[in-house]
C-alpha cells in the first residue's frame, strides 16, 4: 500500500478493495473507487493508483451519530470537539451531531459560530445542535430561524426537555418551515424528581429513588399530540420503554412525521445492572427492565427504529468516583458502539446462548439505524447509497476482528464505560469522511 | 466474613452466628470492667458522611470494649462538596492502616464501592434507604431475647418503609431467622415493587394488630407531608399511629420495637413508648453487644471458621 494519509489523500483516488457494499440498496460485492471527495465508481475488480485494503469487509454509508456530547465549549476537562471527533471516527462515525448541553449551551449564533469553528480539522464532521429555548430554561424561544441558517438542524433542550406544552407547540410550528427537527428529551421532571434509577423490582431492593416508565411515556404520548396538532417535524432523545416506542410506532403509521432514536447501553443493559452501584451504569433515561430492553430490540430488528445513538456523554473520572446517587449519568461510548452493536445484537451472535439475541438484528436494520436513517434528519440530500458521485463518506467494518474494550486505550478524554474489558467481534477498520482516510487499519490519521 | 455490607443474602446459620457471638458480648457487658483484649493492636474508624450521634456512639463504644483504638473521621457534608471524591476518602483513610472502617453514607450502596476500593474490612452503618444490617442484627438479637427463637414469630413493620433501611435490613434477617413478616403501610410509602420480597402487606395497621406477635414502628419523617406522601402528620397518626387504644388490643406476649429516636406523637403515643412491652432501651443496649460481635467477627475471627460461605453473597460479590 501507498503512503495515504489524512492530508496527502485528500485529493488523491484510492480503492477499497475486497469488500462488500452495504448500502440502503441492499449487500453486494464491490470495490469502491474514491476521488476528490467523491465515490467514482463502483464494481468488481476496479483499481486506482492507491489501494486501501478491506479484504473480508463491509463498506456502509457513513455512520452518523446525533447524539454526541463533546464537552465543549465548558468541559475541556472531559472532552473536547477533536477528542470527541477523533473517537467518532474511530468508532466509524463520519458526522457526528453535537449536543448543545455545553457550558454555557448553544442557544445563540456565536455559539454556533464558535461550535463550528471548534470542529475545524476535527477527524469527522461536527454538526452543531442547538437548544430549542435561550439558555434551555424552557421560557423563550432560541432565534431558531438565525441559527438554523447556520447549518443547524436538531433543536433540543437536552437532560431538560421543554416541559411547557404550549411552548413546545410554538417549537414545532415555527421550526416546520425552517426544515429543522425538534427533538424532545422525553422526561417529566414532577414524576422523575429525586430518581436516579429506574422505579421497579431493582430500585425497590436497592433502595434509591426511581424514574418510572411514565415519566417518559407521558411525555411521549402528549408531545405525539402536539405533533399531530401543528404538523411539525419531531423527534425523541433516546426512548427506553416498550410503550414509549409502540407509541411512536403508531403515531408513524397515522402519518406523523415523528421519529425517535434508542441509545446502545438500552439496548444492551437492563436495570439490573445497577445492582452493583458502579455510576457507570447511571444514565438518563435510566436503564430499564429486560422485558423494555428486548423489546426495544425487537423493534430495531424489524426496522421500526429510527437511529441508533452514542448519547456519548463524557465524565471526569472524579464526576463517577462518588456514591450512585450522586453520580451524573452518563457514559463515554462513541468509539465503541459499532462493535459492542456488531458482538451483542446481531445475527453472528445466535447459537452462543443466552436470550440477548434472541430477536437478532439483521446488519441491514443496524447499518441503517447507524447511518442512512439519522443522516436524512441533518443531510436531507443523503441517499444512503454508494454509487457514482455520492459524497465520499464511507465505513468499513471489519466484521470477524476480535479485540478488547479498554477504556485507557481509547481516543475520548472520557474513560467511564460500563462495558470495560469486554470481548468485542467486529471492528472499524477504515473510516473515510469527505473522501479522506481520517483512519486506516483502526488508527487514527493526522 | 471480611465485610458486613448487607442482610440481603445472608444465611440462617452466619446471623445466628453472629447472634450467638453477641450473647457471649453481652456477657462480657454485664462485668464491672466490660472490656476484653480482643482487638488489641486494631483500629477502627468511623466514617460518617451524615450525622447519627447514636449509631457512631455505639460502634465507638463496642470498639472500645474490645480493646481496639478508634479513630472518627468527620465528613461533613460541606467539605466533601469542596471535590473530595468518596474514593479519595476512602484511599486518605487506607493510608492511615485501619482495620476498619464503620461507614454511613446517605446515598444507597456507598459503603459497597468503599469495600471495592479498601483492602480493609467495610461495615455498613446505613446506606440511604438500602441496608443497616447492624440495626437488624441487634432487633433480632433483641427478639431472640425475648421470644427464644424467631421462628413462626409474626412481626409487623410499620410505617415509612419505602424510605427505610432499617426495613430493607428486618425484612432479610427477620425472615432468614424463620419469621413471618407483614408490611404496614399506605401504598405511598411503600417500595415501588415487593416483587421478590418475602413478607406480606397490608393497608390497615388495625386489622393486622391481634395477629402480630411484634409491632416494628418506623420513624415517620415530618418532611413527608411536604411530598404529598401523607397528607398530613395527624392524618398518619390517626390511621398508623400505635396509640395506647391500639396497643391495648395487642396480644398479651407482643412486644414494640423501635430503630429510635422516636417521634413520641406521631408514629407511638408517648404513654406506649413507656410500656414494658415496649423495648427500645433493650435494643440499645443490645446494639452494643452485636456490634462487638461483627467487629470482632471481621477482625479476629472466620480464620478456617466454616461460616465464610456466606460473607461473600453479603457483599454481593
Amino acid at each position: 500500500m501507498s503512503e495515504l494519509t489524512a492530508r496527502s489523500g485528500a485529493a488523491g483516488e484510492f480503492v477499497l478493495r475486497g469488500a462488500e457494499v452495504l448500502d440502503r440498496s441492499g449487500r453486494r460485492r464491490a470495490d469502491v473507487v474514491v476521488s476528490d471527495g467523491s465515490v467514482v465508481a463502483v464494481g468488481e475488480g476496479l483499481s486506482a493508483a492507491t489501494v486501501l485494503d478491506a479484504g473480508g469487509c463491509i463498506i456502509t454509508p457513513g455512520l452518523v451519530d446525533l447524539n454526541a456530547g463533546v464537552g465543549q465549549p465548558g468541559y475541556e476537562e472531559t472532552e473536547t470537539v477533536h477528542s470527541a471527533a477523533r473517537a467518532a471516527a474511530l468508532g466509524g462515525f463520519t458526522t457526528i451531531v453535537a449536543r448543545a448541553d455545553t457550558h454555557p449551551v448553544v442557544d445563540s449564533a456565536a455559539m454556533v459560530k464558535e461550535v463550528l469553528a471548534l470542529g475545524v480539522g476535527a477527524a469527522c464532521r461536527v454538526l452543531p445542535a442547538a437548544t430549542i429555548t435561550v439558555g434551555a430554561k424552557g421560557e423563550r424561544l432560541a432565534p431558531l430561524a438565525e441559527l438554523a441558517s447556520l447549518g443547524v438542524r436538531l433543536f433540543a433542550d437536552d437532560g431538560r426537555g421543554v416541559p411547557d406544552a404550549r411552548l413546545l407547540r410554538r417549537a414545532l410550528e415555527y421550526a416546520a418551515a425552517l426544515g429543522a427537527v425538534i427533538v424532545q428529551f422525553a422526561e417529566e421532571p414532577s414524576l422523575a424528581a429525586g430518581g436516579e434509577m429506574h422505579e421497579g423490582v431493582w430500585s425497590s431492593l436497592l433502595g434509591i429513588g426511581g424514574i418510572p416508565s411514565e415519566a417518559e411515556e407521558v411525555v411521549v404520548m402528549r408531545d405525539l399530540a402536539l405533533a399531530r396538532l401543528t404538523g411539525g417535524r419531531l423527534h425523541f432523545r433516546t426512548l427506553s420503554t416498550a410503550a414509549s416506542w409502540a407509541m411512536v410506532a403508531g403515531a408513524r403509521r397515522r402519518g406523523l412525521r415523528v421519529s425517535a432514536e434508542v441509545a446502545l447501553h438500552h439496548l444492551l443493559l437492563t436495570d439490573s445492572a445497577c445492582a452493583e452501584f458502579d455510576p457507570a451504569t447511571k444514565f438518563r433515561p435510566p436503564l430499564r427492565p429486560e422485558a423494555d430492553r428486548r423489546a426495544v430490540q425487537s423493534m430495531l430488528a424489524a426496522g421500526e427504529v429510527d437511529c441508533l445513538v452514542s448519547d456519548h456523554t463524557p465524565h471526569s473520572i472524579e464526576d463517577k468516583e462518588v456514591p450512585f446517587g450522586e453520580a451524573t449519568a452518563g457514559a463515554s461510548s462513541l468509539e465503541w458502539l459499532v462493535a459492542l452493536a456488531l458482538t451483542e445484537l446481531t445475527l453472528v451472535d445466535v447459537g452462543q446462548g443466552g436470550d440477548r439475541s434472541a430477536v437478532p438484528v439483521g446488519l441491514a436494520e443496524l447499518i441503517g439505524a447507524l447511518s442512512w436513517k439519522p443522516a436524512a434528519l441533518v443531510d436531507p440530500a443523503t441517499t444512503g447509497l454508494i454509487e457514482r458521485g455520492a459524497v465520499a463518506d464511507l465505513t468499513v467494518i471489519d466484521p470477524t476482528a476480535t479485540w478488547t474494550l479498554d477504556p485507557l486505550r481509547g481516543a475520548s478524554r472520557s474513560r467511564t464505560t460500563p462495558f470495560v474489558g469486554r470481548a468485542l467481534r467486529g471492528r472499524v477498520r477504515h473510516t473515510i469522511v469527505r473522501g479522506v482516510p481520517v483512519v486506516i487499519d483502526a488508527v487514527a490519521q493526522g | 466474613m471480611k465485610h458486613l455490607l448487607g442482610i440481603a443474602g445472608m444465611s440462617r446459620e452466619s446471623i445466628e452466628e453472629l447472634l450467638v457471638l453477641a450473647d457471649s458480648f453481652a456477657e462480657v457487658n454485664a462485668r464491672p470492667i466490660p472490656k476484653v483484649p480482643a482487638l488489641r493492636g486494631k483500629t477502627v474508624a468511623t466514617l460518617f458522611f451524615e450525622d447519627s450521634t447514636r449509631t457512631r456512639l455505639s460502634f465507638e463504644t463496642a470498639a472500645k470494649r474490645l480493646s481496639a483504638d478508634t479513630l472518627s473521621f468527620s465528613v461533613s457534608s460541606s467539605s466533601v462538596k469542596k471535590g473530595e471524591t468518596l474514593r479519595d476518602t476512602a484511599l486518605t483513610l487506607e493510608a492511615m492502616r485501619i482495620d476498619a472502617v464503620v461507614v454511613r453514607h446517605a446515598s444507597s450502596g456507598a459503603p459497597w464501592q468503599l469495600a471495592r476500593w479498601l483492602d480493609c474490612s467495610v461495615l455498613n452503618a446505613g446506606d440511604g434507604w438500602h441496608e443497616h444490617p447492624t440495626q437488624a442484627l441487634l432487633d433480632a438479637f433483641t427478639l431472640r431475647q425475648r421470644f427464644g427463637s424467631l421462628d413462626g414469630l409474626r412481626i409487623a413493620i410499620v410505617g415509612d418503609i419505602k424510605h427505610s433501611r432499617v426495613a430493607r435490613s428486618n425484612v432479610w434477617a427477620f425472615t432468614a431467622l424463620g419469621a413471618e413478616v407483614v408490611l404496614v403501610a399506605p401504598r405511598t410509602l411503600l417500595p415501588p415493587s415487593l416483587e421478590g420480597w418475602p413478607v406480606q402487606m397490608s393497608e390497615d395497621l388495625d386489622a393486622v394488630l391481634g395477629t402480630v406477635d411484634v409491632v416494628y414502628l418506623l420513624r415517620m419523617q415530618l418532611e413527608r407531608q411536604n411530598e404529598a406522601l401523607v397528607p398530613t402528620l395527624r392524618e398518619y397518626t390517626a390511621r398508623y399511629g400505635l396509640t395506647i387504644a391500639r396497643a391495648d388490643r395487642l396480644a398479651d406476649r407482643a412486644v414494640v420495637l423501635h430503630p429510635g429516636p422516636m417521634n413520641r406523637g406521631v408514629e407511638i403515643a408517648p404513654e406506649v413508648a413507656d410500656l414494658e412491652r415496649c423495648l427500645v432501651l433493650d435494643q440499645v443496649a443490645n446494639g452494643v453487644s452485636v456490634r462487638m460481635a461483627v467487629l470482632f467477627k471481621l477482625l479476629a475471627g472466620g480464620e478456617g471458621s466454616a461460616s465464610d460461605e456466606g460473607s461473600e453473597r453479603v457483599g454481593h460479590e
